[in-house]
């Protein structure tokens, strides 16, 4: 339990069920996920997909790009809560963000701004921001093939 | 709370409560104890198991107390494997069995013997002639599980027993998930060594019981004294062998009408599945099963956030075994019956029990119907075969 004394003290590993174990914010965007959906083809600027091949979680991720910045951004994912709750983290974070901002979101970011994920879960969090970063550069190979927005 | 994970474990009986309270109270005497305030412990143990040997048709000298499903299951494949080293070092399990008879197989590879693993047919029921052809002559032990904890698929316990007796090869059971679910007979199962546990049917936590034929070459894998006939030292946990024998007793008198109270209202829930939520499989169903279980899979999402969709509205149910719970890898159980990793990966386990009712079934279609479309809303396979 969460306010078992000296747990935490003590460095123990996480007793926890991961089902168990989320906090309210991360069991808020499972509930209510941020940007669920795609972009249709004309919107879409970059899209990413990226799978986990041990857990075999999935996501797929789309950005429309205007002047240099993430202008909307949608995503679906086949997952674990862990992954559904930091993707939903994931593209409130880098919605509205330039290209290099959004270049430089972390899956610590993620999790931070989650207030922690239960350590089996970590590796949720890197699904969005690998989707993310495979759509930027989707977005970038468009533009030098010369049929991508600025 | 709708609780529908039993087989992970059940709530305990008021009168296993009332059994134990005594022995917790005022008569917490050591059954080793050489004066009459011990003997009353002793004779209470004694008592315990007169009682269950009686409700599972044994010799009350053929059980041996331990501290849970877990340990029994240690107790046989380690115990026995150590007494038989001489005779050869082949052991023979199954690709569906719990962590405890899985993860101790592997252990007892580390230290020399070899095992097989033996596949299962699609409908999740062990493969006879595979079976019959792992068997050589250095093979000394032989495990197969008599009900499977995810898909409740019973195994044909009694046609391996057949099969090795005739060539002296000891059988071990683990019957965790069949006890109390099934009219269960030691003597006519024909295993040499069958594990069952108190908190799978409504006993406490912490008993639990390996039965060992007479005869049956068997270690202690803890010694430190003569307890359960030197075969487990340790103090005998009183309170929970008594709550343990009454709940075996309660169990065994009402087994075969709440089996089939459980099947019924199982076979409602998993048309209603069915009827109600596209892409939904039932597992194992082509198979004999303990009526409680149903193993569901849903396609394109994941079983675990259906399992966290269904906590949040206050209904229990699991992924797998409850000693998977959070790892990653889809359950091994489906995999060996061929279920393809994806749709592994979208399964649930509900285990129904003695305080279910109908209502509580039909509240967990509904809320299983809702989810599933949810998620389904959110997953990146949507429109794609699994
Ligand atoms: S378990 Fe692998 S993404 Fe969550």
């Amino acid at each position: 339990m969460d306010d078992e004394p000296g747990t935490e003290e003590q460095g123990l590993p996480e007793m926890a069920g991961p089902v168990i174990y989320y906090n309210e914010t991360v069991l808020e965007h499972f509930v209510c996920p941020r940007n669920v959906g795609q972009l249709d083809d004309q919107e879409t600027d970059g899209f990413g997909l990226v799978g986990d091949p041990i857990c075999g979680d999935q996501m797929k991720l789309w950005i429309s790009v205007r002047d240099g910045a993430i202008a909307r951004i949608a995503f679906r994912s086949f997952g674990c809560p862990g992954a559904i709750a930091t993707s939903s983290m994931l593209t409130e974070l880098a919605d509205g963000k330039t290209i290099e901002e959004a270049k430089r979101i972390t899956d610590d970011d993620v999790v931070e701004a989650l207030g922690g994920i239960p350590e089996r879960k970590r590796h949720c969090s890197l699904l969005g921001v690998r989707a993310l970063q495979a759509a930027i550069s989707d977005w970038e190979r468009r533009r030098a093939a010369g049929d991508g927005r600025p | 709370m709708i609780y529908l994970d039993h087989n992970a474990t059940t709530p305990l009986r008021p009168q296993a409560l009332e059994a134990m309270l005594p022995y917790l109270r005022e008569r917490w005497g050591n059954p080793s104890s050489p004066y009459r305030f011990g003997a009353e412990a002793r004779s209470a143990v004694e008592r315990a198991r007169a009682r269950i040997a009686e409700a599972l048709g044994c010799q009350p000298a053929e059980l041996v107390f331990c501290g849970s499903g877990t340990e029994a299951d240690n107790l046989a494949l380690r115990g026995a494997a150590q007494a038989l080293r001489g005779r050869g070092n082949h052991i023979v399990t199954t690709a569906i069995e719990h962590h405890a008879v899985w993860h101790t197989c592997q252990a007892l590879e580390r230290e020399g013997f070899r095992v097989s693993y033996l596949p299962v047919r699609p409908d999740g029921v062990v493969d006879l002639d595979a079976l019959t052809a792992s068997l050589c002559p250095e093979t000394i032990l032989v495990s197969v599980m008599h009900a499977n904890n995810e898909t409740g698929v019973i195994q044909p316990v009694e046609r391996i027993a057949a099969l090795t007796r005739e060539r002296g090869i000891v059988l071990h059971t683990d019957a965790v998930q069949s006890a109390g679910k099934l009219p269960l007979r030691l003597d006519r199962l024909g295993a040499d060594l069958v594990a069952f546990s108190g908190h799978k049917l409504y006993g406490p936590k912490g008993a639990a019981a390996l039965y060992a034929r007479q005869g049956t070459p068997l270690a202690p894998l803890i010694t430190g004294g003569d307890h359960e006939r030197g075969l487990r030292a340790g103090t005998e946990h009183v309170a929970g062998i008594v709550g343990f024998a009454e709940a075996v007793a309660l169990a065994s008198a009402e087994v075969e009408a709440e089996a089939q109270r459980l099947g019924t209202m199982r076979d409602r829930l998993e048309r209603q599945v069915v009827a109600a939520i596209p892409d939904a499989a039932v597992n194992g169903a082509a198979a004999p099963r303990v009526p409680n279980t149903s193993s569901l899979s849903f396609r394109g999402i994941d079983g675990e956030s259906i399992v966290l969709g269904l906590d949040l509205r206050g209904i229990c149910v699991s992924t797998g075994s409850a000693c998977s719970t959070g790892d990653p890898e889809p359950s091994h159980v489906l995999l060996a019956m061929g279920v393809p990793a994806r749709t592994a990966q979208g399964s649930i386990r509900v285990s129904l029990g003695r305080e279910t009712r109908t209502d509580h079934v039909d509240a967990t279609v509904q809320a299983l119907a809702d989810i599933v479309e949810r998620l389904r809303g959110i997953s990146s396979l949507g429109g794609e075969a699994a």
